[in-house]
């Protein structure tokens, strides 16, 4: 289930949201299509799966590390879940800026939903697109840069966490 | 004062898998002092005699019966893995963690924590994370961390098995010690020097079944079973 939600093109998360949030879609009464909301509502379908992943799979390993002797000293489930969620921390971390980095460098489903709308719904990527559209190559790399430092800063923040916890085997 | 948990009573005790037999039915009554011994050959089931008595592998029949309540009994014991499992957390915290987790307070559970990694000799690792520690330390780290909520009973299964001379004969030195302090050890190995060396009492598995339970001295030197002399005679290795 959750795969098969990472595995949705971000796309089609937005055309889908479009569709319930249209003014004939079930939920077109609230009146959420192009606003941050929605915009909102299509980044947290497309990121948690991911995120959710990542975090099930890391307690999941560390479980079995420590099943054998959580197991012998009969602890509680709420001690069991403390002491996982406590010792995967780091990869919870990561997990969480895996889903933020994905989510900066998000187009086409904030473009459909939020409808790219100057100061209300144009964020980065989407502006990026627009300038580009518009033959504003200088601005459009501009925002490119920022945008590539944001994704960068992510990113070396995740290897800077993999390699302590690496190092340590933590 | 400590918790009066022998005798333990196994009667046609089993635990089965996937309609398999792994281990009895097995009859035992254990209330020696000291040290016990559970040998074999490798698959022979110590592991599973050890889980059935500590209550983590499902008894499919038969029972397993403690001087006291079993889940009080549970209280009192620890289990010691052959591959050691130590938390993703500094040799410190390895060792205040049962203690944190029945109540004792920060400052006490730290107290005792420098107490057993002197010990066991860890003190200069204290503050270090127990995941670099060589094989041998981070098996002398889990047995310091099973002794220090001061349990009646320790179980270890094959503690050594994967550790170098030095380590083990270290690690039997630690063992004998807390013998010495009064705590029961139920120890399974497939080493007969080993067993030769530290066990008060023996009981021989083969095949999933006990085949001769008794003082060590009358085991190795009159064994009474055809098995128990095959394998002392090293023909039974695998
Ligand atoms: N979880 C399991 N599922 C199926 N068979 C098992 C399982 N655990 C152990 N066995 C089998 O039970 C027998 C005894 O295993 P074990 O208690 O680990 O022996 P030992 O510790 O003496 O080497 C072996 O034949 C082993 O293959
Ligand atoms: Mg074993």
């Amino acid at each position: 289930m959750l795969n098969a939600l990472m595995g949705l093109p971000p796309v089609v998360v937005g055309l889908i949201v479009y569709i319930f949030l249209s003014r004939s879609g079930p939920f077109g009464a609230l009146g959420l299509l192009f606003t941050p909301t929605a915009m909102i509502i299509a980044q947290v379908i497309i990121i948690v799966p991911l995120i959710a992943s990542i975090a099930h799979q890391s307690l999941r390993e560390l479980w079995a590390e420590y099943h054998d002797l959580l197991i012998s000293m009969n602890v509680t489930q709420m001690q069991k879940m403390r002491t996982l969620l406590w010792d995967a921390r780091r990869a919870l971390l990561t997990a969480a800026l895996a889903g933020f980095g994905r989510g900066i460098g998000e187009v086409g489903a904030i473009m459909i939903v939020g409808g790219n709308i100057d100061n209300a719904t144009r964020v980065l990527t989407t502006a990026i697109a627009l300038e580009t559209g518009k033959g504003e190559f200088a601005l459009a790399l501009a925002l490119g840069f920022i945008l590539i430092a944001l994704a960068l800063g992510v990113n070396l923040l995740i290897h800077w966490i993999g390699q302590t916890e690496r190092d340590s085997r933590w | 004062m400590v918790m009066e948990l022998f005798p333990l009573t196994l009667t046609r005790a089993e635990t089965s898998r996937r309609g398999k037999r792994l281990v009895g039915p097995v009859d035992l009554h254990l209330d020696g002092q000291g040290l016990c011994v559970v040998m074999g050959p490798n698959g022979a089931g110590k592991t599973t005699l050890l889980r059935l008595m500590h209550g983590t592998a499902r008894l499919t029949g038969g029972s397993v019966k403690w001087a006291c309540d079993t889940d009080e009994a549970r209280h009192h014991q620890a289990f010691v893995f052959q591959r050691p499992v130590v938390l993703r957390r500094t040799v410190e915290e390895n060792l205040t963690y049962p203690l944190r987790l029945r109540g004792v307070a920060r400052k006490a559970a730290k107290s005792a924590a420098h107490k057993w990694a002197e010990r066991v000799g860890l003190q200069p690792h204290l503050t270090r994370r127990a995941m670099v520690l060589s094989g041998g330390e981070q098996q002398k780290l889990a047995i310091a961390r099973a002794l220090i909520t001061e349990p009646a009973l320790v179980f270890l299964d094959e503690p050594t098995a994967s550790l170098d001379g030095r380590a083990m004969r270290e690690i039997e030195a630690i063992l004998l010690q807390a013998k010495a302090d009064g705590t029961r050890l139920i120890l399974s190995t497939h080493d007969m020097g080993q067993a030769r060396r530290i066990a008060d009492d023996v009981v021989f598995i083969l095949g999933g079944m006990v085949h001769e339970t008794g003082p060590a001295k009358s085991f190795f030197d009159a064994p009474q079973t055809p098995e128990a002399r095959a394998f002392l005679k090293g023909d039974i290795v695998e």
